[in-house]
């Protein structure tokens, strides 16, 4: 994996899919292909040379040279409001990647995964889904995904279909607002929670866990405290704007 | 011909000399680790730096603390493109611990409870270049951080700084890291863009 330069790329499909985040489709002629759960760096450029780069999730994966990303909005940000808010089809980046070896999923491993995302984490773990439903393994596979709200789930349609359609199975942690009807508690994920929606130590699963700093520092520590050893439990955390 | 991308650049932040290319200010302290934070008692901590013909020198924390320490006013870089300017540390020299170590070795590795290692020349490690942290802004380091204590390279991208460091090997030949094998830069200087293979 080395990385080349930057690639001119074309925004082909924008979706807005909560309040505050937007999947974007991009054509990346030349791209090499990604592996569940890589990043890229994107490049945005104005009309009298400035320029911002930011790095963000993959929820594709494989080679198609069209690649997805889903943004969600800071509202300070420089970066996240444009392409959220302002970018349209037809509209130019420029793309560098892919980009990071670690906190990737490939086919063929043994033995269960589990996936553990808060808010927008949830990016590279739909790859890592994705990727794992294609190659037939997503029974091996959970996914536990915390978020405020029902509305504020990116991917909610997808994942709702989870198990029923030979995807991953997904377990929902509601924060904030619980839909009516919900059963199961609202509030941040707490040992309970991982207890009863996370493949057991015993199983020696690995872990992915991706959020923001403080709830990936929660979830690790709380996995940590229930018997999972540290070198299976894979962070990714994002801040910054 | 370069790709402008319609209509960016409106709500664009002041520019920094400061900032190395490809950069952004942030006033957060964000935290980037590939494993959860390791707990790590300063009753048991040590730190040890071992030569390339096997021999090692190693501190207890209250060693540690007992040596010359010095304050530390610099601005870090992640690889992952935030910069903070002018955070105040406190730990003590690298030159202070190569002191009295014999060896000609090249490059170091520095390893970390929980696993994690990164290699940095050793010459970049001397002449005030580096140091082993243990305060930020004037209050122990916090172990999201890398508490109780962290390398502080902050010439590099900060990937380099290793948290909850334990030592340093040091090699006749450059050896990869834990990042560095998994996509980053052999070396890290962000002035020159060094974060990827």
């Amino acid at each position: 994996m080395t990385v080349g330069g930057w690639s001119a790329a074309r925004v082909v499909g924008v979706a807005d899919v909560t309040p505050s985040a937007r999947v974007l489709h991009v054509t990346v002629p030349g791209w090499p292909g990604s592996a569940a759960g890589q990043h890229v760096d994107v490049r945005l450029t104005a009309e009298d040379g400035y320029q911002a780069v930011r790095s963000y999730s993959l929820g594709s994966y494989g080679p198609s040279d069209t690649i997805e990303l889903a943004v969600d909005e800071i509202p300070d940000g420089e970066v996240s409001p444009y392409l959220v808010r302002d970018v349209l089809p037809g509209d130019e980046l420029e793309v560098k990647g892919p980009l990071g070896g670690y906190f990737v999923w490939r086919a063929g491993g043994a033995g269960p995964v589990q996936l553990i995302a808060g808010g927008s984490g949830i990016v590279p773990l739909v790859a890592i889904a994705r990727a794992a439903k294609d190659a037939g393994a997503a029974a091996s596979l959970r996914l536990l995904y915390s978020v405020r709200t029902a509305e504020d789930a990116i991917y909610r349609d997808e994942l709702e279909r989870g198990a029923d359609d030979g995807g991953v199975a997904v377990t929902w942690r509601y924060t904030r607002t619980a839909p009516d009807g919900w059963q199961g508690g609202v509030g941040r994920i707490d040992i309970e929670s991982l207890r009863s929606a996370v493949w057991a130590p015993a199983q020696r699963p690995i872990v992915y866990v991706c959020g923001p700093t403080g709830f990936v520092e929660h979830v690790a520590d709380a996995l940590v405290e229930l018997g999972h050893a540290p070198e299976r439990i894979k962070t990714e955390r994002f801040g910054g704007a | 011909m370069a790709v402008i991308s319609r209509g960016f650049g409106a709500r664009r932040r002041d520019s920094d000399p400061h900032l190395p290319p490809g950069q952004y200010l942030t006033e957060d302290f964000p935290v980037l680790s590939a494993g959860p934070t390791p707990r790590i008692e300063t009753e048991d901590w040590r730190f040890g730096i071992r030569t390339e013909a096997g021999t090692t020198v190693s501190w207890t924390w209250d060693e540690f603390l007992a040596l010359p320490s010095e304050d530390v006013h610099t601005d870090i870089h992640c690889v992952t493109r935030w910069s903070k300017l002018g955070t105040s540390w406190r730990g003590v020299s690298l030159d202070t611990l190569l002191d009295g170590v014999d060896t000609d070795a090249g490059y170091a590795m520095a390893h970390s409870y929980g696993g994690y290692t990164t290699n940095i020349p050793l010459d970049e490690l001397r002449d005030g270049q580096a140091w082993v942290a243990y305060e930020f802004d004037g209050e122990p380091l916090d172990p999201e951080h890398g508490g109780p204590a962290r390398l502080l390279v902050p010439h590099l991208y900060f990937w380099k700084s290793a948290k909850w460091v334990r030592g340093l090997t040091l090699m006749d030949d450059d050896e990869p890291g834990f990042w560095e094998q998994n996509g980053y830069n052999m070396h890290g200087d962000p002035w020159a863009e060094e974060r990827y293979w």
